[in-house]
């Protein structure tokens, strides 16, 4: 465990900035109604870079009260989490990763140099635009050694370190310059350097795996289904294509028959067939569907004409929609 | 080497654009109405004959896990969550299938989801992925936009929501149970199990949490086959997978392979070999920081998958590859990992809250050779009184990698204290 305290010196208030707030409501947004507790830590995370980097109390309890949480449940939060920072920091704050991958890799090198130009860890240096810290494992031990660097540009990652392009970096961020972030060696982010041996066969990148799909694999035998609903999905790739097949499809489906609108005394329920959902059923009405006995009559020719309507292959065969319909016409609808 | 044509990434390193056209091209979001067509019960069937192990590191079958969730769907709603906390030191695949195939993961997400009869998914970022995140979310932005999300996902008729959610630097919150808590805006403490997340997860709805990778390779297990992806690798330990090479390598990399591969093929075909030659290996870390490490004679012929590295009592974990050469202080590379485990115990235990610091402290001494012959017994004593011991599986990985050490590498320890107490004896004597 980690132990964290809150700054001595705190300001009275805190307020969100009117991004801030926005920012607040998208988040609050995202939970299902009385769960808007979960946006506590990206309430944090906004606060903090609203406020220069840091969390004071008085942010804590503004969003216990927009959260309805009793305010030790945000400090509890805030002093969990080890990326708020619960005192200020400098205008550039440096997470070194300490962690073994990077440690092995020189990340030693790293804290000397922040330890010589900006000072111990925690303290912010004199003109208050650096201060750094050793975190643990960022998730980049492939571009070892690396740190995480938080400023107004965001959070971005500077990879590939050593001890000159680690000089070289603050050097760029003393005098204000946007650093490029990434490896500061010559590679694609995570792969190798030097000779590219994987994902260069170019048939990846040709569109050709765009096509649609022959046939899916150990998807259940229904060859009917299967041609009706072929041209549907071609045709958004290769309208030619898609009318040549059309033709040959358009035999096997034939209209069933329709009503304007139901008989009198209202539609049947056709929910209860099981497959058919509200969503369904109102489909099968404007398409002109409102009895068991329509259902109940259909040809094969006639159900893949319906098939092919609803989007939903072979579900009328595999759920037995006929067959239901039947037995719900018998027993008299409704 | 696992030829391209059968890699899922195909844009790993982000060589080509990210966005939803050219994913399309590169094969994402074909056939994925189709596949919801034909039922839950149809993919989770096909994820289970693939074989899929989790690659979060516990390796449970993924489809396995999908079919604990409740057939149908009662008052409480369905949720996926995807664990996307990657924190396992050596292990960034997560973050480059995040940031360069976004889609992948977004279309696993529908599908897993309708597989289990969720309507809504939660994906889980670790905090300081910020760059990922907002990579992450623009994805899916344009996956509603296309229709691929929201109302009736890719004509399915099936309503599908997914939001991004992030914590802010607490590897505990990888454990799935601390994630939730973590979600559900609590601290990250792992909670007793059963009951399950499966039965009661978040906002205690059924509920089941994968690993991005586990996720992200779905699709393309549907649109190729369940025996294409069971065609690699051994039995029980099938598919291709992402490993991420660290440490003294010649060039460190993240690359997709078959599993089963040779550990040492893996790191001479792809990270350019051990600096100074593989005679130059003194250690590695196979499967993230939580396993043990290996010593050169297993490395050199080893496999890559779950049931070999543990007949070595090592494990895949995450497939983090660290690499230590001989310059390697062996004993202090292992405390700097005590020390993580230390920072990141939750404190809700105490073997391991008290345990964690205790290793640690004890190690540091160590490293100077500060320390008595028979603290070495008493710290694997220890460090075998926390593992199995507590609520979650933190304990077992903080004392995993000392016990390995110790097995391994119990000289390096004696050597330490011993020359310590010989420059102190000299140093008495001269000062008397």
């Amino acid at each position: 465990m980690s132990s964290r305290h809150l700054a001595k010196e705190q300001p009275d208030s805190f307020a969100f900035s009117r991004q801030g707030e926005k920012k607040v409501k998208y988040w609050i947004a995202k939970y299902p109604k009385g769960k808007q507790r979960s946006a506590v830590i990206p309430m944090l995370w906004i606060a903090q870079k609203d406020h220069d980097g840091w969390i004071p109390e008085a942010a804590m309890r503004v969003i216990g009260d927009r959260l309805d949480m009793a305010y030790i449940r945000v400090m509890e939060v805030a002093t969990f989490y080890t990326m708020f920072n619960l005192e200020p920091v400098g205008k550039h704050l440096i997470q070194v990763c300490g962690t073994t991958p990077c440690m092995l890799r020189g990340s030693g090198d790293l804290i000397k140099v922040c330890q010589s130009r900006i000072g111990s860890a925690g303290s912010v240096s004199a003109d208050g635009n650096f201060s750094w810290m050793e975190v643990e494992c960022l998730g980049a031990c492939v571009n070892a050694p690396m740190v995480q660097i938080s400023n107004s540009d965001g959070d971005l990652y500077y990879e590939d370190l050593g001890e000159t392009s680690m000089n070289a970096l603050l050097d760029e961020l003393a005098s204000g310059k946007a650093a490029m972030p990434g490896p500061r060696v010559t590679r694609d982010h995570s792969a190798p350097q030097g000779d590219v041996l994987t994902l260069v066969d170019k048939a990846l990148y040709d569109g050709s795996r765009g096509k649609p799909l022959k046939s899916i694999p150990n998807a259940p035998a229904k060859p009917k289904a299967k041609t009706s609903k072929k041209p549907a999905a071609a045709k958004k790739a290769a309208p030619k294509r898609a009318a040549a097949k059309k033709a040959v499809a358009k035999p096997a489906s034939d209209k069933p028959r329709l009503m304007k609108k139901a008989r009198k005394g209202g539609p049947d329920d056709l929910k209860r067939i099981s497959g058919v959902g509200p969503k369904i059923e109102g489909i099968l009405h404007e398409l002109g569907v409102f009895h068991y006995d329509q259902i109940a009559g259909w040809t094969k020719g006639q159900v893949d004409w319906a098939d092919e309507r609803l989007k939903f292959k072979g579900r009328i065969v595999r759920e037995k929609w006929v067959a239901q319909a039947k037995k719900l016409a018998k027993e008299g609808g409704k | 080497m696992l030829a391209d044509k059968d890699r899922i990434f195909t844009n790993l390193y982000g060589r080509h654009d990210w966005s939803l056209d050219a994913a399309k091209q590169r094969g994402a979001w074909n056939g994925t109405g189709d596949f919801l067509k034909l039922g839950p019960d149809w993919i989770v069937d096909q994820i289970k004959a693939s074989g899929l192990r989790g690659r979060g590191g516990a390796g449970f079958p993924t489809g396995l896990k999908w079919s604990f969730m409740p057939k149908e769907v009662g008052a409480r709603p369905h949720y996926l969550v995807v664990n996307a906390d990657e924190s396992e030191p050596g292990t960034c695949k997560d973050r480059d299938m995040m940031r360069h195939d976004p889609h992948l993961l977004i279309e696993g997400c529908l599908i897993a989801s309708y597989a289990m009869r969720a309507h809504a998914a939660y994906i889980y970022l670790r905090g300081e992925y910020v760059f990922e995140r907002d990579r992450l979310q623009a994805a899916i932005d344009e996956a509603y936009k296309a229709g691929l999300i929201g109302k009736n996902a890719c004509g399915s008729g099936w309503d599908f929501d997914v939001f991004v959610h992030h914590g802010a630097g607490a590897y505990i919150c990888g454990e799935e149970t601390a994630l939730l808590e973590s979600l559900e805006g609590k601290k990250g403490q792992p909670r007793l199990k059963p009951p399950f997340p499966a039965n009661a997860g978040l906002y205690g709805c059924p509920t089941t949490v994968n690993n991005v990778e586990s996720i992200a390779v779905t699709p393309t297990i549907l649109r190729r086959g369940a025996e294409w992806f069971s065609s690699f690798g051994r039995p029980g330990n099938v598919g291709t997978k992402v490993y991420c090479i660290s440490g003294h390598v010649n060039n460190p990399c993240n690359v997709e392979e078959a599993m089963s591969i040779p550990l040492k093929e893996l790191i001479e075909t792809h990270a350019g070999g051990v600096r100074g030659g593989w005679e130059n290996l003194k250690a590695i870390i196979p499967g993230g920081s939580s396993v043990p490490c290996l010593p050169r004679d297993i490395c050199d012929s080893v496999l890559m998958d779950f049931d070999a590295l543990k007949e070595h009592k090592s494990g895949l974990g995450t497939a983090g590859v660290i690499v230590m050469d001989q310059s390697t202080d062996m004993v202090r590379a292992i405390t700097r990992l005590s020390y993580f485990y230390k920072h990141e115990s939750c404190g809700q235990c105490t073997p391991c809250r008290e345990g964690t610091g205790w290793m640690w402290r004890v190690l540091t001494r160590m490293c100077e050779g500060k320390a008595e012959m028979s603290e070495i017994d008493l710290l694997l004593d220890v460090s075998q009184q926390i593992e199995g011991h507590t609520i979650c599986a933190l304990g077992d990985a903080a004392a995993w990698p000392v016990q390995g050490l110790i097995r391994h590498f119990r000289h390096e320890i004696e050597d330490k204290i011993h020359s310590y107490r010989v420059g102190k004896a000299v140093h008495q004597v001269a000062a008397e």
